[in-house]
């Protein structure tokens, strides 16, 4: 299967603390990969540097054979990789719609002047992009909240939105920072569904979760980071049986 | 090298009176994050406190010399403190957890309020300190160069002040409590450090050693103006970003810094532009280093 | 249920319609009836209409703190005074030419400090303003007058009428503000002024939903001047003379407070608030500080009691109803969902 997103050694600190330290792994096209670990192993930070909030001290970003690494975020979305986020960040006083609409900015052309005309091109443009983003409202099935605003959802669906506007900018690789964080049960049944059929329709997802639950369920591939470092890279029937995971999750008891 | 020397000290004179107000800019970001905009104005109403008080009521003539001023000076001080507090109760605690952009609005229509507010009660013609003694009449020859009276004046109750708040901000159990809450309001609060109190008391000291500076500039240039605090404000509050804001001695080394870049510039490059000189240096420090000179760098958190 | 709120929001929507017909025709024909000294007045409130409108894009859409609008607005009156002093070009045909010229000026401006946080931003551009009033003060290069200013700017002519009389302004001014709403109102309703939106709202998830924020935040400082601009040729137009004296920190301060007061990012908030602010100020010209006292006044209990301002923006609504019965299934069993919300019942 082809590598679509190759990681090269990526390190990066903060003042004296390094949070990442040498990490290299591939996602190839088409699977659900997970990125799993204690508390302040780096995950975060990884996914940050990815997606171009960080810059990382030394190391590659390979995205379909095109080095991201010095990038700006909405740059590496309009190159097809798209996130949510940890804590939920929407635009709270806008509609349902609109924060989808947000996703599809890059995918569409109007320009300052063709807005303030409204020219034939921008109307069509703009009737196109609302029917695009109804459709990734129903596929993670809020589409009748979409004139409410984004702060009167539910946590849930709060969620469901992030990911929908993350959807909607056509994303080839979509990373997804702890999903299921605040969901029920029943929500995190939904989540998984929701999850194989988003790799269904040819994305590929790489997550951080700590619901061993869904992970274990939904990912192929898992990587584990501790203190900044990876440590071990497999199925998800291989890291539950690795001694340095166990080890990693339970802790060793100190001596002193 | 006589006219060098001569603006530098210059320089120092209007560069203590921009740290005195600074140190109220500085004062209030460091426990609030909040530019005081009002800030400028809590000076002007100083100096005419002072002109009230002095002249119009004059204890000017019934304590004649240093004595009568130093009384004034403290009553100054009481004064603008007061107003200082009751600033911070209506126009800026209720809005203590709220958009930033509401405090802001707020603070400027407080500056605006004062402002008028003078206005109205003085009439909006520049006042004159008309003291029988001036301060400008007298001058000390040192090497000989003439130290004018109104730069000592100036210099040394800049100093003065500076002084007493660096010992009551470092030496004091309260001065310790401004410097917990400015770096961490949380913990102050569970250290049960009563919050409101110290911020309530810096939005006290801060106008106080404004209101100070108020009555010194009336004193020593002898003309005041309702409108005053803004130039002063803005020049006082590039001097506390110069410094970095929040920061105590970066508040007193920048207004300093500043007075004497000022001066100098008058003299030598052009007086037309001086107003423009300090505004350089505004956008000049924030463009390159946003931080001030003594500032530290915060780490910005995603 | 829904019957009845539809038929009330359509009902709403007519009364809405009727009352902005209403103050359509009557601006229309006020003229008629109002003497110069109202006259006058209201092409104050529409000149602050129009800049107040463009500094809604910067502050009330994007929500940068630019205190120094007046600078633009000023750019563009003093390169409509000086081209027409010194080159007899027709005053409205420079109208894109100063707006040109303003939004030069701003892109020069912006370019180093739109990156600022917000209250640095504030300050800086509020020092801006005082550099370029000293810089026209000090009659740069001999082209800005000094201290008295420009004078002797020829009236416009329009469709070879020449316009001097205050009636015949109120219709230049007012046509031209009626422009702007119209295109302020589309521009918001789009791709362009949605990015506007998301990047007040969030701007680290603007940025991560691939919005160039940098570039947005610089198109919008950049086009609000290039209208500002505009606004300034017409102000040089009607006055016949320019000096700093018109754009001063107050006006500044005035403007950031009618966006501010009348709701950021609300185009009926703002032009209420125009009228409101701007026509008291006109109505009570004699009690000039006692009005400006309550002003400031008015500004704190304001941010205290509704600091979301008199008429905040309204949610946008789209069309969508053609598009709603031919939508995917959800990627999930919606039953469980309805399980789970009488479970929560």
């Amino acid at each position: 299967m082809k590598t679509l997103l190759s990681i090269h050694s990526l390190t990066k600190a903060f003042g004296g603390l390094v949070a990442v330290h040498g990490v290299s792994f591939n996602v190839k096209a088409g699977t659900i990969m997970g990125l799993i670990g204690p508390n302040g192993a780096g995950k975060t930070t990884v996914f940050n540097l990815i997606t171009g909030n960080y810059k990382p001290d030394s190391g590659e970003i390979i995205f379909d054979n095109k080095n991201i690494k010095a990038l700006p975020p909405n740059r590496i979305v309009s190159l097809g990789i798209a996130r949510t986020f940890q804590s939920i960040r929407l635009f709270p006083g806008m509609t349902v719609l609109e924060n989808a609409l947000a996703g599809r900015h890059c995918r569409m052309k109007a320009g300052l002047w063709s807005s303030l005309f409204r020219l034939p091109g921008q109307r069509n443009e703009e009737k196109r992009a609302i029917k695009r983003a109804l459709e990734e409202l129903a596929f993670v099935g809020i589409s009748h909240q979409h004139a409410n605003l984004a702060k009167n959802l539910s946590y849930g669906n709060q969620r469901l939105l992030e990911i929908a506007r993350a959807l909607c900018s056509d994303p080839r690789l979509l990373i997804l920072d702890e999903p299921a964080g605040g969901m029920n049960d029943q929500e995190t049944e939904q989540l998984i569904d929701l999850i194989r059929a988003i790799r269904n329709r040819g994305i590929s997802v790489l997550l951080i979760e700590h619901d061993m639950g869904l992970v274990m369920e939904v990912c192929e591939q898992l990587i584990v980071l501790e203190y900044g470092e990876l440590i071990a890279q497999g199925s998800p029937a291989e890291i539950k049986s690795n001694p340095q995971v166990i080890e990693a999750y339970l802790g060793v008891e100190d001596d002193d | 090298m006589e006219e060098f020397i001569q603006q530098l000290i210059n320089g120092l004179a209007v560069g203590g009176i921009y740290a005195l107000i600074a140190l109220g800019y500085t004062m209030v970001y460091g426990v609030l994050k909040l530019i005081n905009f009002a800030h400028g104005d809590l000076f002007t109403l100083g100096a005419y406190f002072g002109l009230t008080l002095l002249i119009t009521m004059g204890i000017g003539d019934m304590v004649p010399g240093p004595l009568g001023i130093i009384i004034v000076a403290g009553m100054v001080m009481a004064l603008v403190a007061i107003m200082g507090y009751l600033l911070e109760r209506v126009a800026y605690r209720p809005l203590r957890n709220s958009d930033r952009l509401a405090a802001v609005v707020s603070a400027l229509g407080a500056s605006i309020f004062f402002q008028n507010a003078i206005m109205l009660v003085y009439g909006s013609d520049a006042q004159v300190y008309n003291l029988n003694v001036s301060a400008a009449e007298y001058s000390l020859p040192v090497a000989g160069i003439n130290i004018s009276a109104s730069s000592i004046i100036m210099i040394g109750t800049s100093l003065l002040l500076m002084w007493g708040l660096y010992w009551f901000i470092n030496r004091t159990r309260t001065g310790m409590a401004i410097r917990a809450v400015a770096n961490d309001q949380a913990a102050a609060k569970l250290m049960g450090i009563d919050v409101n109190k110290i911020i309530a008391l810096v939005f006290m000291i801060g106008p106080a050693l404004g209101g100070v500076a108020g009555l010194t500039v009336g004193l020593c240039y002898g003309k005041i103006d309702y409108n005053m605090g803004w130039t002063y404000g803005l020049k006082a509050f590039t001097a506390a970003i110069l410094g970095g804001i929040g920061n105590i001695p970066g508040a007193m080394l920048g207004g300093i810094l500043l007075g004497v870049v000022e001066s100098l510039g008058e003299a030598y490059i052009s007086g037309a532009w001086k107003n423009a000189i300090s505004f350089f240096v505004l956008i000049l420090i924030l463009l390159f280093r946003p931080t001030g000179l003594l500032g530290e760098r915060v780490a910005d958190k995603l | 249920m829904i019957a009845l709120d539809q038929l009330k929001s359509t009902r709403n929507r007519k009364a809405y319609f009727a009352l902005i017909g209403g103050i359509i025709a009557l601006l229309a024909v006020c003229p008629l009836f109002l003497n110069n000294y109202w006259l006058l007045a209201l092409n104050n409130i529409g000149l602050y209409s129009i800049l107040a409108l463009s500094l809604n894009i910067v502050l009330g859409q994007t929500g940068l703190f630019n205190m120094g609008h007046t600078a633009f607005y000023a750019v563009g009156a003093y390169t409509a005074a000086i081209l027409n002093t010194n080159l007899d070009i027709p005053v409205l045909w420079l109208l894109p030419v100063s707006g040109l010229l303003a939004a030069v000026a701003a892109l020069l401006v912006a370019w180093p400090v739109i990156r600022l946080r917000g209250d640095y931003l504030l300050i800086v551009t509020i020092a801006l303003v005082e550099i370029l009033c000293i810089t026209l003060d000090n009659d740069i290069f001999g082209l800005t007058g000094g201290t008295n200013g420009i004078y002797g700017i020829d009236r416009p002519i329009l469709f070879g009428i020449k316009i001097y009389k205050e009636w015949q302004f109120f219709y230049l001014i007012w046509g031209f503000l009626g422009i702007t709403v119209i295109l302020f109102s589309l521009l918001e309703k789009s791709r362009f002024g949605r990015a506007l939106n998301y990047i007040k709202q969030d701007e680290t998830a603007a940025e991560g939903s691939g919005i160039s924020t940098a570039s947005y935040k610089m198109m919008a400082f950049t086009f609000a001047a290039f209208w500002a601009g505009m606004a300034g040729t017409l102000f040089a137009a009607k006055m016949t003379t320019v000096s700093t004296g018109s754009f001063t920190f107050a006006e500044s301060a005035m403007l950031f407070a009618i966006v501010i007061l009348g709701g950021a990012g609300s185009i009926r908030g703002v032009l209420l608030a125009t009228f409101v602010l701007i026509g008291l100020q006109t109505a009570f010209s004699d009690l000039k500080s006692f009005r400006l006292l309550v002003f400031g006044a008015a500004m704190v209990m304001m941010m205290l009691l509704r600091p979301q301002g008199i008429l905040p923006p309204k949610p946008h609504r789209y069309k969508v109803d053609r598009y709603m019965s031919d939508l995917p299934e959800p990627a999930f069993s919606p039953k469980e969902q309805t399980t789970r919300e009488v479970k929560g019942i």
